[in-house]
């Protein structure tokens, strides 16, 4: 009798505490509830634009509070995969989608998909060389034969005649690469890809390839642990990373012939160079742009919008999202050290807004 | 069971025996039901290849995302190597401290020990994977390779550079991962052996080493054997710690010395950005691979269990 009466209390408290908690006092409510006639757009996609669009779309909530917008970073192929799916309003890729990608989400969606550019990205080779402190220059073969395999060893011509004055050693090259899929390693590919043919024979462009030689290593910070703890070693790491870590990286030439060191005014002079023969679509890649100032490893990341909208709503906010995006958003990008879109291609996607129908 | 008729069932319902039956029986066979769904997901998400490639998949060594040939030789190859490097690593050394701490230790610090091994077993493997990147390789790459090298360099398994990341790299990682299991287990099996038996052999004049190690540690075979095969079972299924440590490049080498890939470190590595039906699905039909090869070698535990009871052992 006891122990029931004991037991019936006890069960008791739970609602009661329930109960009890349940009068919050109004001060201590969160701050933004979203209200009945708040619009909520889901996206999702591309890691390596994350940090700009969380600041993007926080920013743009307190311009318009009845605006939220969701991402989540579950990669450029969740990305594709759920806009195709149409799990999500708006999808994020480092990449493209391929031709086949867009004849899916037409089967499945009944409409075609827009491309717009939100930011820029680069790669830049870092090293590690016994006795070589200041920066190396690498030509496009040297970048592809050491990446190919076929050029072995740091003091071999094609580098050496890049870097007179410059005491190479005799040893092997280590490379190192990204293991896990990414953005980075697909702006990596498609440069080695233009620069080479034997590369885009042999191993092609994309998030994940065939890596005829070299060691893995998990993220940004996988192939920087590797570079800096193994001799002799070479990795590519974005740029934005690097400036942030403070990690040395060398320079790369440009298809004017000029060793560009990459920074973000670089990148987006590539981007304004090869806008002058940018495809409507914006679906190109900006590898190897022409122009004296441009940095030759640089490329787009992109938002993926279907053309069609069924939602007024919806589709009002994502056309007003996009235009503050392409003006005021852009002025975010130098404060995260991504580069930002040039004038030219602002001035193409604007235009495009108007397909969003 | 006289009749299956709903009527008939709910009354043989009535006493508490029969639900308590009745609910054991659902807790257990939900946990058959949770596999045969695991099973069923990973088979239907895998028809892309298994219609593609066939059998050609276990024989093919290549794994291109670009031109789409997939083949899983070099991921089965290294989970293999790794993990049975592994235990070639863990099993003298668990056993070792096994059989100190149940035979040789005072009880007091056999007890604090196992404590803190059993604390071991539960750190994440992420932390092993830090563990192995920041002590493991540079140690493997400046000290033990050159070592090895230099003694037993005529070996092909100690060819090639000395990267520090690698197969020997990975199995030394999870070698420290799993020697806890190893100990655990078999202290607790050694410690439940009759008192009898090691009097015995004494009184037959054995020594406390040959009373040990002739006959505790056989009669404590099975629980030793199946102490080995859960290690075995954890080394097989890590990832996190091993994609840290094992170069993550899909070749096959006999250098113990070159980077492999495993079957668990390429799917964390890949499928989150995998685009492409045959790509994602290839990635599927790896997992499912990784489930038959726990399977089988948990089979093969099985009967080496069975078969080591029918030679000696407890009594029956």
């Amino acid at each position: 009798m006891k122990k029931t009466l004991a037991l019936f209390i006890v069960t008791l408290l739970f609602p009661l505490t329930a109960l009890v908690l349940r009068a919050k006092p109004a001060h201590l409510a969160p701050a933004r509830t979203p209200s009945p006639d708040t619009v909520l757009i889901n996206g999702a996609g591309a890691t390596f634009p994350y940090p700009m669009y969380s600041k993007w779309f926080d920013e743009y909530r307190k311009v318009h509070t009845d605006v939220q917008i969701n991402y989540q970073s579950i990669g450029s192929g969740g990305g594709i995969r759920q806009i195709i799916a149409g799990t999500v309003d708006f999808g994020a890729s480092d990449g493209p989608m391929t031709e086949e990608q867009i004849k899916q989400f037409k089967n499945a969606r009944g409409t075609n998909i827009l491309h717009f550019p939100t930011v820029l990205g680069a790669d830049v080779p870092t090293y590690n060389i016994a006795g070589v402190k200041g920066e190396l220059n690498f030509t496009q073969k040297a970048l592809a034969g050491i990446y190919l395999g076929t050029i072995t060893k740091w003091n071999d011509p094609e580098i050496a005649g890049a870097n007179k004055g410059v005491a190479l050693p005799g040893d092997d090259i280590v490379v190192i690469h990204r293991s896990d899929g990414s953005g980075t390693t697909y702006i990596w590919t498609d440069y080695l890809s233009k620069v080479s043919d034997e590369w885009k024979n042999k191993v092609g462009k994309g998030t994940s390839v065939n890596w005829p030689v070299g060691l893995g290593g998990q993220g940004n910070e996988g192939v920087t642990g590797l570079v800096k703890q193994t001799p002799n070693s070479i990795g590519y790491v974005e740029l934005i990373y690097a400036i942030q870590n403070n990690i040395p990286y060398g320079r790369v030439r440009n298809s004017a012939g000029v060793f560009a060191k990459a920074n973000l005014s670089g990148v987006s002079t590539a981007a304004a160079e090869a806008a002058k023969s940018m495809p409507d679509d914006f679906r190109v890649s900006i590898t190897d742009a022409p122009g004296k100032g441009a940095y030759p490893i640089s490329s787009f990341t992109w938002l993926l919008i279907p053309d069609r909208i069924a939602d007024a709503t919806k589709k009002k906010a994502i056309t007003d999202f996009l235009r503050w995006m392409l003006t005021d958003g852009q002025k975010d990008c130098e404060g995260l050290a991504y580069a930002r879109l040039p004038q030219e291609v602002v001035a193409k996607e604007m235009k495009a807004i108007s397909q969003i129908q | 069971m006289s009749s299956w008729t709903p009527r008939e069932l709910l009354r043989r319902l009535r006493s508490g025996d029969e639900i308590a039956h009745l609910i054991t029986l659902i807790c257990a066979s939900s946990i058959l039901l949770v596999t045969s769904m695991l099973v069923y997901q990973l088979w239907v998400n895998s028809q892309l290849p298994r219609h593609e490639f066939g059998w050609h998949f276990f024989a093919t060594s290549v794994w291109d995302p670009v031109f789409e040939h997939f083949g899983a030789l070099p991921f089965i190859y290294g989970t293999v190597v790794t993990s049975f490097l592994a235990l070639l690593i863990a099993v003298p050394f668990g056993l070792g401290a096994a059989i100190f701490l149940s035979e040789l230790a005072p009880r007091k610090l056999s007890d604090t020990f196992a404590f803190a091994i059993d604390l071991l077993a539960a750190v994440p493997s992420v932390i092993y994977g830090l563990l192995g990147i920041f002590i493991i390789v540079p140690i493997m790459r400046t000290v033990v390779e050159p070592a090895l090298k230099k003694t037993l360099g005529f070996l092909p398994f100690f060819k090639g550079p000395a990267y520090g990341v690698g197969f020997l790299a990975a199995g030394v990682v999870l070698a420290i991962m799993i020697v806890p299991f190893i100990i655990a287990v078999s202290r607790e099996v050694l410690l439940v052996v009759p008192q009898d038996q090691r009097e015995a052999a004494m009184a037959l004049g054995a020594t406390r080493w040959e009373a040990t190690w002739k006959v505790v540690v056989p009669y404590a075979r099975t629980g030793i054997l199946g102490s080995v095969f859960l290690a075995l079972a954890r080394a097989l299924g890590e990832t996190m710690a091993v994609t840290m440590v094992i170069g993550n490049d899909p070749k096959i080498s006999s250098s113990l010395f070159s980077p492999g890939y495993t079957i668990a470190a390429v799917i964390a590595n890949e499928f989150k950005e995998a685009t492409g039906d045959l790509y994602l699905q290839s990635l599927v039909e790896l997992g499912l691979v990784l489930f038959l090869l726990t399977f089988v070698l948990n089979g093969l535990a099985r009967i080496l269990i069975v078969a080591t009871e029918q030679r000696g052992g407890p009594a029956h």
